[in-house]
């Protein structure tokens, strides 16, 4: 293995680090209700974002569902954007308006954070088309969970990328359970990764819990993607060890079942990968644990004190600006603050009185 | 100005945007090699080829997300619906992610995307191929509604949604393709600003609003209550959002009655608001009580008769006219 490659798996196991202190410190910061709406915990999949993002470019298009901090730390989001945005802040990454399931991150072409299951496969198609329409040699990555495969969306999704041949690959990150319903109780195959049989793309099933498994599976797919685009599904298993989300005991399945994953740990796993190679000392792991832990910490702090949205901007970002228009343009019409009243030179009268039969005033 | 068809003007405005902007392209049901159920798109494949003109199978929720997503990333894809009643497949695009995306990214992901098709009862075609879907998107904050009525607006609406950042649900008139008017010459570039109505016809007695299929039921209305001597101000608004609320008020501030024609149903439709505006805004400007006349709220019957029932018309109109005048 080259030196560079060697360089971004360690900086990618603090990565890894930095997803789970900034979840753990999440979870806190929820509980002590400093977050509202839902927020759900990647903890145990790290693996999964990790090693794709490892395999792309800065460029490729990434969009995801709702468990979404991760795909954004993964890609360059600063932990204090991400934070800010958990606190509904103004210094969030969606600027406190999209909240834990709605990450943006344009800049870092991180596009979402979507939260109707499935409906974000079709808008993956889309930035894959054009990715293709304009002969860019991008490659679209779109991450959902395993209750996304029963949706209409994404089945339309995945046959308009077969016959359209395009460049996107479906990563199904399978945890076993959406929200408290097993696979087993939710879909029709014994394995997930059949779906991808009925619409014409090479697919396979890759150890969601190993870094370097999903880094090198993803490689080879995306180099032949890039040479001819083509759309692919990669099913990828792997476990969350929190619930659903911060309100879900998980009291669907055994403590066995999670400690069987637990010893699996991504983390754990790649540590000791780098390790037994040589590559990496305790004390250079207890030290990026220490700058993970840190960044989620003043991340807190960050979050605590920037400002909250002004609210003269709540129009502001309902229609986008046209030409010389102002950005709250399109809204100014039906804002409450434009009145007829004024126009009226009119006496006040009773509503109804002086009507004649043509309609003349009395 | 020329004669053309609302038909050959939608032709024409899908025709120079494409020719106009590399990123735009035609996608839809039947659009290339069938040349459009409707006809609309005849000529675009032969002319731009398969990459900008875009057959795709039918899935409306999967092909008008696919738009979506081309959007956000600097594509503006116009997306053509065989009829809106089939846009209610893809609901959750048009509703949750179009709209959406702006506020939820904080303003970095806009959505310049225009979703085009015939839209409103046509004839006899039943319950599910009726729906006219202006109320049920004009509902939606971060859409904009246009509902063309002649070849000329049919055109200029047309390109100025193509040309919008916006989502822009441009509701053609499905009666209407054969309709003919008159537009400028091919070499003018026909832009109607959104949210702009039209004065069809001066009057001092009565202000009847339309849009859409009520435009020209509207206008014969104000033509037969002229036999009786009463004069009928016509305004179509051309865009349901944003609404052209100035216009509006200024001519209820000259006639003082109101009579809404909508071709949508009654319950929280586009009548209900625009009355609660204008008795908001201009309330001592009233001299009677808002008339409305739109469908009946059934579901679309087969029968030849009972559709008729339910639609509006222009002796509905001329009814609800002399209610008030």
């Amino acid at each position: 293995m080259s030196q560079p490659e060697q360089r971004d798996e360690v900086e990618m196991l603090a990565t890894m680090l930095l997803i789970r202190r900034f979840e753990e410190r999440a979870s806190q910061q929820y509980q002590a209700q400093k977050i509202g709406g839902f927020c759900h915990l990647y903890i145990g999949q790290e693996a999964v974002v990790t090693g794709a993002v490892a395999a792309t470019r800065p460029d490729d298009y990434l969009i995801t569902a709702y468990r979404d901090h991760a795909h954004a730390l993964a890609r360059g989001t600063s932990a204090d954007a991400c934070m800010a945005e958990l606190f509904g802040k103004a210094t969030g990454c969606s600027k406190g308006l999209g909240g834990s399931m709605h990450y943006f991150d344009k800049e870092h072409h991180m596009y979402g954070g979507h939260a109707i299951v499935g409906a974000h496969v079709p808008l993956a198609t889309g930035m894959a088309f054009a990715a293709k329409y304009r002969k860019e040699d991008r490659v679209t990555l779109c991450f959902f969970g395993d209750g996304a495969i029963n949706q209409g969306g994404f089945h339309e999704a995945l046959n308009l990328a077969g016959l359209f041949k395009l460049p996107v690959i479906f990563i199904c990150e399978n945890n076993f359970f959406a929200m408290g319903t097993s696979v087993k109780r939710s879909t029709s195959l014994e394995q997930i990764v059949d779906r991808a049989r009925g619409y014409d793309m090479p697919s396979g099933i890759i150890d969601g819990m190993s870094f370097r498994d999903v880094r090198d599976g993803l490689s080879h797919l995306i180099a032949s993607i890039r040479k001819e685009p083509h759309p692919a599904f990669v099913e990828m298993r792997t476990y969350r060890y929190r619930g659903h989300s911060m309100s879900d005991p998980a009291s669907y399945r055994t403590k066995e079942e999670l400690e069987k994953f637990r010893l699996e740990d991504p983390i754990t796993r790649l540590r000791a990968q780098l390790t037994r190679e040589g590559k990496l000392t305790n004390e250079q792991f207890d030290k990026m644990d220490k700058k993970a832990k840190d960044a989620a910490m003043s991340s807190v702090k960050f979050a605590e004190k920037s400002p909250e949205p002004p609210l003269d901007e709540l129009y502001g970002y309902t229609y986008a600006p046209n030409g010389e228009e102002s950005p709250a343009a399109g809204t100014r019409a039906t804002k409450p603050s434009e009145k007829g009243r004024g126009s009226s030179t009119r006496e006040k009268k009773r509503t109804g009185a002086n009507i004649s039969p043509n309609g003349k005033q009395a | 100005m020329r004669e053309i068809t609302y038909r050959q003007a939608l032709n024409e405005a899908l025709a120079e945007e494409i020719a106009r902007d590399p990123n735009v392209f035609l996608m839809g049901e039947e659009v290339a090699e069938y040349n459009g159920a409707y006809k609309v798109s005849q000529g675009l494949l032969d002319r731009f080829g398969p990459t900008r003109i875009i057959d795709t199978p039918i899935s409306e929720n999967g092909f008008a997300g696919l738009g979506i997503g081309a959007a956000m990333v600097g594509l503006r894809p116009i997306v053509e619906f065989m009829t809106f009643s089939f846009s209610l497949v893809a609901f959750d695009q048009i509703v949750n992610n179009a709209p959406n995306m702006l506020t939820m990214s904080g303003g970095q992901f806009n959505v310049p995307i225009t979703f085009r098709g015939p839209n409103g009862p046509a004839h006899q075609l039943g319950a599910t191929h009726s729906h006219a879907t202006e109320c049920l998107y004009a509902n939606v904050p971060g859409l904009k509604i246009c509902t063309p009525a002649t070849p000329r607006d049919a055109k200029g609406l047309l390109k100025a949604a193509v040309r919008d950042n916006n989502p822009v649900l441009v509701l053609e008139c499905e009666l209407f393709y054969s309709h003919k008017g008159m537009v400028e010459d091919e070499d003018v570039d026909l832009l109607i600003p959104l949210g702009e109505a039209e004065l069809k016809q001066e009057g001092s007695d009565v202000t009847i609003i339309c849009y859409a299929q009520t435009v020209p039921i509207a206008l014969a209305a104000a033509e037969n209550l002229a036999k009786e001597n009463i004069n009928a101000e016509v305004i179509d608004l051309r865009s349901i959002k944003p609404l052209d609320w100035p216009a509006v008020f200024k001519s209820v501030a000259k006639t003082h009655r109101v009579v809404i024609a909508e071709q949508d149903r009654p319950w929280c439709g586009i009548g209900s608001e625009i009355a609660y505006r204008i008795q908001q805004e201009i309330f001592d400007e009233l001299d009677a009580p808002i008339q409305r006349v739109s469908q009946e709220d059934v579901p679309m019957p087969y029968n030849e008769a009972l559709e008729q029932a339910v639609l509006p018309s222009a002796a509905k109109i001329v009814a609800a006219v002399k209610k008030i005048c």
